[in-house]
């Protein structure tokens, strides 16, 4: 009756493999000789168009973005608050697949050699077939993969598949996670460590959270893998600060609302590109982790 | 056939299907919820609460009912009912939100979050929500607000917050998306009462648990009354929480046959049903795949999008089904078949001038199927069919169809 390949159940965690000269770690090490908080920018793929997210993607690329994370449309996208989701049901309405961003690597690959990380929910890469997805992305150029409702405890055969291909395996680590939880997930990753900074969905917030430094010293104690803090950063002063304390940046839903008013693809992109130089701007004269570390 | 899963497998595997499919977020407060039912399980405290609850506040045991005037109008079986429908608050619901309710004060949590369908598991957790002490923010798809205004009305009266869902197909799917959104959000103050066999381990396992009461009931009432096992069960099935509850007391019982009955809709094209282990009668679209935590069979496009359903009932309008169930079909232990909206109405009627029993829609959904097959069985066959809820909440669906 299962004509879809069963998830795997998994087994205790193995050695990581990953790139260690992928051209994630490579940027990561650059940024760290530098001293430089290093900027994500997640895109939605598809929002409004392929075409337009080329577009957009090139300009981020251009204007500064360290690493792009390319979001893979779902229908049902249960981590995202309701810029994301629009931007889902936009790139869904235009056609958008799994396949098609995939496609969307391999022309960017083409023309930047900016490191792409492909951000699913894991319905998609399982209905495609693990081995299937893992071959097409790394033969389009793309370099790392983040499952958003994939811990490692579920991951092992993905794992092993995605890393056979030379791809690096980002998971997440959040508030609530345990020290226990926090060894496993620093195991399993390779690339670089998303942590997500609050208990909640993806969107635009004020301020970044009283214990986030805390919690980032904790996560520290785990991994020595760089450490990217996502959930609610947008501003300039947020950048500024978090140089202190992580080693990039993840910018999302401010991006994909920019995308969002925009009329253009033209306009999108140039949107886009003036966020990630103001905030770039900001990594660059903000308190870089170096600074932090001598005081 | 053998049946093993009456302890659940590690990290809530049944076969290849359930699993734990969230954000990171969700994964620490998974395994304390883990943690505080296995020692609630332990604690005569906890179960003697529960019981008492379940007595005294929720109106257990229920009957088990000879059909008589429904056994020889269709001529076959003999039907009993499991009247579920006599409960407080109208539906089994309430035997899962009593469990999870005393689970939520026991981990200090002062607030439950709850999506619902068809209004009952809604009504339900607002009416425990109550009883407690806590407070309660209910999410429902703004399609199943309109054709469950009663219910609505009825939860915002218990003093619950309701709160409209307007994405995707504004149904009990997209309403679980959002109760999900605000549990990773509050995670640390609240417990998402989950209404059914669904979502990431332990859930499936603790609804199962805390439903199958129905079940063992039942066997023991039918054992005094007729001295034998049933011949068959008949349950309809969205999530499966009425019909895991009635089955699982039964599942070591090779004799006896179990038919979990969906929502066949208006047709057999993706879009059309809620259909999704029915899919050697034609019903198309259901592949296993991952939707809100676990792995089951899914109804969804080819690239992995979930698809849109439909059904009369809110109930069963859900595009997954239970991880338990998915197994059981694929074992043969279980068999499951859909009906139309139209034969669930048909079905309605027939029990209410048959029995004088007004069943909710999705219940209709069961009592459908029976009606197709029971003429063909033997006069010395037992049917028990479960009457999940009742139907004053569909008067508008059913004034429109009848």
């Amino acid at each position: 009756m299962s004509d879809a390949a069963s998830p795997k159940p998994s087994s205790p965690p193995q050695a990581r493999a990953g790139k260690s000269d992928g051209r994630i770690a490579q940027r990561f090490r650059k940024l760290a000789e530098s001293g430089e908080l290093g900027l994500v920018a997640y895109i939605t793929a598809g929002d409004p168009s392929l075409d337009a997210t080329e577009q957009i993607v090139l300009a981020a690329a251009e204007a500064g973005a360290d690493v792009i994370e390319l979001g893979v449309p779902f229908s049902d996208p249960v981590a995202d608050g309701p810029t994301i989701q629009r931007a889902s049901e936009r790139a869904l309405r235009s056609g958008t697949t799994l396949a098609g961003v995939i496609e969307l690597v391999r022309r960017l690959r083409a023309q930047t050699d900016v490191p792409l990380v492909l951000f699913s929910y894991f319905n998609p890469i399982l209905q495609m077939g693990i081995e299937k997805f893992a071959a097409a992305a790394a033969a389009a150029g793309a370099d790392g993969v983040l499952a958003t409702d994939l811990t490692p405890e579920e991951a092992d055969e993905y794992r092993s598949v995605v890393h056979a291909r030379g791809l690096d395996t980002i998971f997440l680590a959040a508030p609530t996670s345990t020290d226990e939880r926090l060894a496993l997930i620093s195991e399993c990753s390779s690339g670089f460590l998303y942590l997500i900074s609050r208990t909640g969905v993806t969107g635009e917030r004020d301020a970044l959270p009283e214990d986030l430094p805390a919690l980032a010293r904790r996560v520290r104690r785990f991994t020595k893998l760089p450490l990217a803090v996502g959930f609610g950063i947008s501003q300039p002063a947020h950048v500024s600060v978090l140089g202190g304390i992580a080693d990039a940046a993840v910018v999302g839903s401010a991006l994909v609302a920019e995308i969002e008013k925009a009329a253009t693809a033209d306009d999108a992109a140039a949107a886009v590109a003036n966020r990630i130089r103001i905030l770039k701007r900001a990594a660059r004269e903000g308190i870089s982790r170096r600074s932090a570390e001598s005081k | 056939m053998s049946y093993v899963a009456h302890v659940v497998r590690e990290r809530g595997r049944y076969g290849p299907y359930g699993g734990r499919y969230v954000p990171e977020t969700l994964m620490a407060p998974l395994e304390e919820l883990e943690r505080v039912y296995a020692e609630a399980r332990a604690d005569r405290n906890f179960q003697a609460q529960l019981d008492d609850l379940l007595k005294n506040f929720a109106g257990r045991p229920t009957p088990l009912q000879f059909a008589s005037r429904l056994t020889e109008h269709l001529g076959g079986a003999r039907i009993y009912l499991k009247r579920e429908d006599l409960l407080h608050t109208g539906a089994h619901k309430i035997n899962n939100c009593l469990g999870q309710g005393l689970l939520a004060v026991r981990m200090g949590k002062k607030r439950v979050i709850a999506e619902t369908g068809a209004g009952q598991h809604g009504v339900a957790t607002a009416t425990v929500a109550a009883r407690l002490g806590l407070s309660c923010t209910v999410y429902m798809g703004t399609e199943d607000m309109e054709r469950q205004r009663l219910n609505v009305f009825r939860m915002r009266l218990l003093g619950a917050e309701v709160i409209g869902v307007d994405a995707g197909s504004r149904t009990l799917k997209d309403a679980i998306n959002e109760a999900m959104r605000d549990w990773v959000t509050n995670v640390r103050t609240s417990h998402y009462l989950l209404g059914s066999v669904l979502g990431a381990h332990p859930y499936p396992m603790i609804v199962r648990d805390f439903q199958k009461i129905i079940g063992e009931e039942a066997r023991e009432q039918i054992l005094r009354i007729e001295k034998r096992l049933p011949d068959h069960l008949f349950a309809c099935v969205g999530g499966g929480s009425n019909s895991i509850g009635l089955f699982h007391a039964f599942l070591s019982d090779a004799s006896v046959k179990m038919v979990g009955v969906e929502a066949g809709g208006r047709g057999k094209s993706l879009g059309e049903h809620a259909a999704r282990l029915s899919a050697a009668e034609g019903f198309t679209g259901a592949r296993p795949g991952v939707l809100q935590g676990t792995y089951t069979y899914v109804l969804q496009t080819a690239d992995g999008q979930i698809a849109t359903t439909h059904s009369v009932s809110a109930g069963l309008d859900y595009p997954a089904v239970g991880p338990e169930h998915a197994w059981l079909a694929d074992q043969g232990r279980a068999v499951y078949t859909a009906v139309t909206d139209q034969e669930a109405i048909d079905a309605a009627r027939a029990l209410a001038r048959t029995e004088g029993i007004i069943p909710a829609l999705e219940s209709a959904h069961a009592v459908a199927e029976l009606v197709r097959r029971a003429p063909e069985m033997k006069k010395d066959e037992i049917v028990i069919l479960n009457v999940s809820g009742r139907g004053d909440k569909d008067m508008e669906t059913l004034a429109r169809y009848v």
